[in-house]
């Protein structure tokens, strides 16, 4: 079924390109996932609508793809049968397969002006961190996020916890954890389904150690202080019983939370929206705890430059990104879904001036962007990437100790990675 | 005389080439050629931006075999396969016999069995998602009742492949349901009287009368569902994505991440190549085997 309704959308859009006018202006298309609740299509459609009124000599598709997985498809397919893209949004950690096919262009490539390549320096670091390879810019920061901690003050509060003090450090998440478990009710959720390794980065960097090398050739999997970060995961189920064992769905974890089967749940900001408009109760948001360091992995989708357009095409698609991640778009785009702000300035903004005053918990994963990394992302990524959930499960579900299961992740890694030292 | 006989033969060689063409050409576009073409590039490596691609030879599919993930998710399709297509047809027959009974409410009963049906798996695989979450979920609120701690169905390695199987069979019995429903509706009461007659105890007239009536049914939805055994991966997409640790992955969803995940379509291509001798040599069985013993009238 949803074969067809691709191919519909698709030939939707062959047709659209098929019926432009011969004289007509530059004509872009783009797609985009969206991977977090809320009716969103039409946020992205408002801003296209804007920039056409602002630019008429520009054509813009945007098309919805799915999620992460499904864009890139779309797009990959797209240039391969024909009919490409000019521009899309994708996963951030795609970054380094789509240079491996050759399918990108640096944004150093077609800044021009004096102008523009300062407008590359006004993004947040840590978001820019992924699509910096080889000294070039390859992506730029759209749909972006941090992981933070959700809480559930009311439990708290019944727990004679003091709500405005969430858990800061390991220990204290395992004794407040410990204080809320009872009744059935557990103490804190981590999911370990869909992104396994995205949540895991989180234990190994407040542990003290990235999981990857900065140019993605190197993987550190059976590093003591990730070995030790997986047995502290393993342990809040098995040892300390503040969470279940076995894997934690990503999907249902936003409802166990809301309908308050945990007091904590660690997840995505951009649910944060998702969960003002559900929960019934009074929630509070915060960093990360920390361990040896605080920190976070960031999340997302980038903008990318397909390689197989026209200079027009390109210069076209630059003023769309800057249009698109300006700060009255970037201010208006965090409030619809919890995403990162993606510049300082969009902080500025009256808009999210007032936001965050009547909603303080919107500021916390820009906050934590100080102690973000860069998302685990290599060469071959998905596959790396693959090994590496398995292994997590594999540790989470008991069927090996971590120390096994991450020792055969990073013999796997090497093995992929060696081609590309 | 002889020239005749030629000429006719001919003629009717002709004609029958003539007959099967249009199939033919579309088989061949639909089937053969890109069976071939999958074949072709599945004998080459693949090709990046820094190394462009050589021909292999049978090098990808000494990979698979070498690979543990293809053992584990081949041992799960058999499984997969082995329990979903005996339990959903016996769950079909059964259900089709009751609810051709004279029982009240008949026609409710028949649609509620074919609802599961209707709805798209996506949407049948978020519903059962909700079904199997731990503590929140249908399932643990019914055994919670009866005093049994929550289980995390989908998140743990001995249960992941059975609730992904059961959500299988959940949604293919009343399918096939219908067919046996359909047949069973064509075999004339007077076989029944006749037994009757003769003193034949019900389970005997099933078993010697209704089930050899029903077998060229049997055949039908034993190949339909063979071929959802190997085809039916929507439902992994939502409910485990294939985890945990490959505990719940299937051929189609591995061959889907090799060429559309990781970028890896000549490894997907020689996946897709063993699948299908596996289903080439599992058809030739069939026709060799199942079809003798079955009667057509």
């Amino acid at each position: 079924m949803r074969n067809i309704v691709t191919s519909a959308a698709f030939a939707a859009g062959l047709m659209a390109t098929a019926a432009s006018p011969a004289f007509a202006a530059t004509e872009l298309t783009m797609y985009y996932p969206v991977a977090v609740g809320g009716p969103l299509t039409s946020v992205i459609d408002g801003m296209i609508e804007g920039f056409e009124a602002e630019n008429p000599d520009v054509k813009v598709n945007a098309i919805y793809a799915g999620n992460y997985d499904d864009t890139r498809l779309r797009a990959v397919s797209a240039i391969k049968s024909g009919d490409p893209a000019q521009l899309s949004v994708m996963f951030s950690i795609d970054v380094y397969d789509l240079i491996e096919q050759d399918l990108i262009v640096p944004f150093d490539d077609v800044v021009k002006t004096a102008e523009d390549k300062e407008w590359l320096k006004s993004f947040y670091p840590a978001l820019m961190a992924n699509g910096e390879v080889d000294g070039k810019t390859w992506g730029i920061p759209f749909q972006r996020s941090t992981i933070v901690m959700y809480y559930n003050k009311d439990m708290f509060r019944e727990a004679g916890l003091d709500p405005e003090m969430p858990p800061q450090t390991w220990e204290e998440l395992v004794s407040t954890g410990k204080a809320l478990s009872k009744d059935g009710k557990w103490g804190l959720m981590v999911p370990s389904t869909g992104y396994p390794y995205w949540m895991f980065q989180c234990f190994a960097i407040q542990n003290g150690k990235e999981l990857m090398s900065a140019d993605g050739t190197e993987t550190y999997f059976n590093d003591p202080a990730v070995v030790e970060a997986l047995e502290f995961w393993r342990g809040l189920a098995t040892e300390e019983k503040i969470m279940p064992e076995g894997t934690i769905e990503w999907g249902t974890l936003r409802q166990a939370f809301v309908q308050g089967q945990t007091a904590m749940m660690w997840h995505s900001t951009g649910n944060l929206s998702a969960v003002k408009r559900e929960a019934q109760f009074d929630f509070g948001v915060a960093m990360l705890p920390k361990h040896k360091q605080p920190g976070s992995p960031t999340g997302g989708g980038n903008f990318y430059l397909f390689k197989d357009s026209t200079d027009e095409q390109k210069e076209a698609s630059l003023a769309l990104i800057k249009y698109m991640t300006a700060p009255e778009r970037a201010a208006e785009w965090s409030i619809a879904t919890g995403y990162v702000g993606v510049t300082p300035d969009a902080y500025e903004t009256d808009v999210l001036k007032a936001y965050v005053a009547d909603f303080p918990p919107a500021l916390v994963a820009r906050d934590q962007l100080e102690v973000s990394v860069a998302e685990f992302s290599t060469y071959d990524t998905a596959r790396v990437r693959e090994g590496l959930n398995n292994a997590i499960q594999a540790a989470l579900t008991g069927e090996k100790t971590p120390e096994e299961a991450l020792g055969d992740a990073q013999s796997e890694a090497e093995r992929l990675l060696r081609a590309f030292h | 005389m002889n020239e005749m006989a030629r000429l006719q033969k001919r003629r009717l060689a002709v004609y029958g080439w003539m007959l099967s063409a249009p199939a033919l050409a579309l088989m061949s576009l639909f089937a053969f050629y890109p069976a071939i073409a999958t074949f072709w590039h599945s004998l080459f490596s693949r090709g990046t931006s820094r190394r462009p691609s050589v021909f292999a030879g049978f090098e990808n599919y000494g990979d698979l075999f070498a690979d543990p993930t293809f053992w584990t998710v081949a041992t799960n399709n058999l499984i997969y396969a082995g329990v979903t297509i005996p339990v959903s047809i016996i769950f079909a027959l059964v259900m089709a016999l009751w609810a051709n009974a004279h029982i009240p409410a008949r026609s409710f009963v028949r649609s509620a069995y074919f609802t599961p049906t209707i709805l798209p798996m996506i949407a049948a695989a978020n519903l059962w998602l909700f079904f199997y979450t731990p503590d929140l979920g249908v399932i643990d609120q019914i055994t919670g009742f009866f005093g049994a701690s929550p289980t995390n169905w989908l998140g743990q390695p001995e249960t992941a492949l059975a609730s992904v199987i059961i959500v299988t069979i959940w949604k293919e019995a009343g399918f096939f349901m219908i067919f046996y429903l359909a047949a069973l509706q064509t075999i004339p009461p007077d076989l029944r009287e006749a037994a009757r007659i003769e003193g034949a105890g019900r389970w005997t007239y099933t078993r010697r009368v209704l089930l050899p009536l029903l077998m060229p049914t049997t055949i039908f939805v034993f190949v339909n569902a063979m071929i959802n055994s190997v085809k039916l991966i929507d439902h992994l997409f939502i409910l485990t994505k294939g985890g945990p640790n490959n505990a719940s992955k299937l051929i189609l969803y591995w061959i889907w991440e090799m060429a559309f995940a990781y970028f890896d379509s000549p490894h997907a291509a020689a996946m897709t190549i063993l699948v299908l001798l596996a289903l080439g040599l599992v058809a030739v069985a069939q026709f060799r085997l199942v079809e003798k013993r079955t009667h057509y009238r």
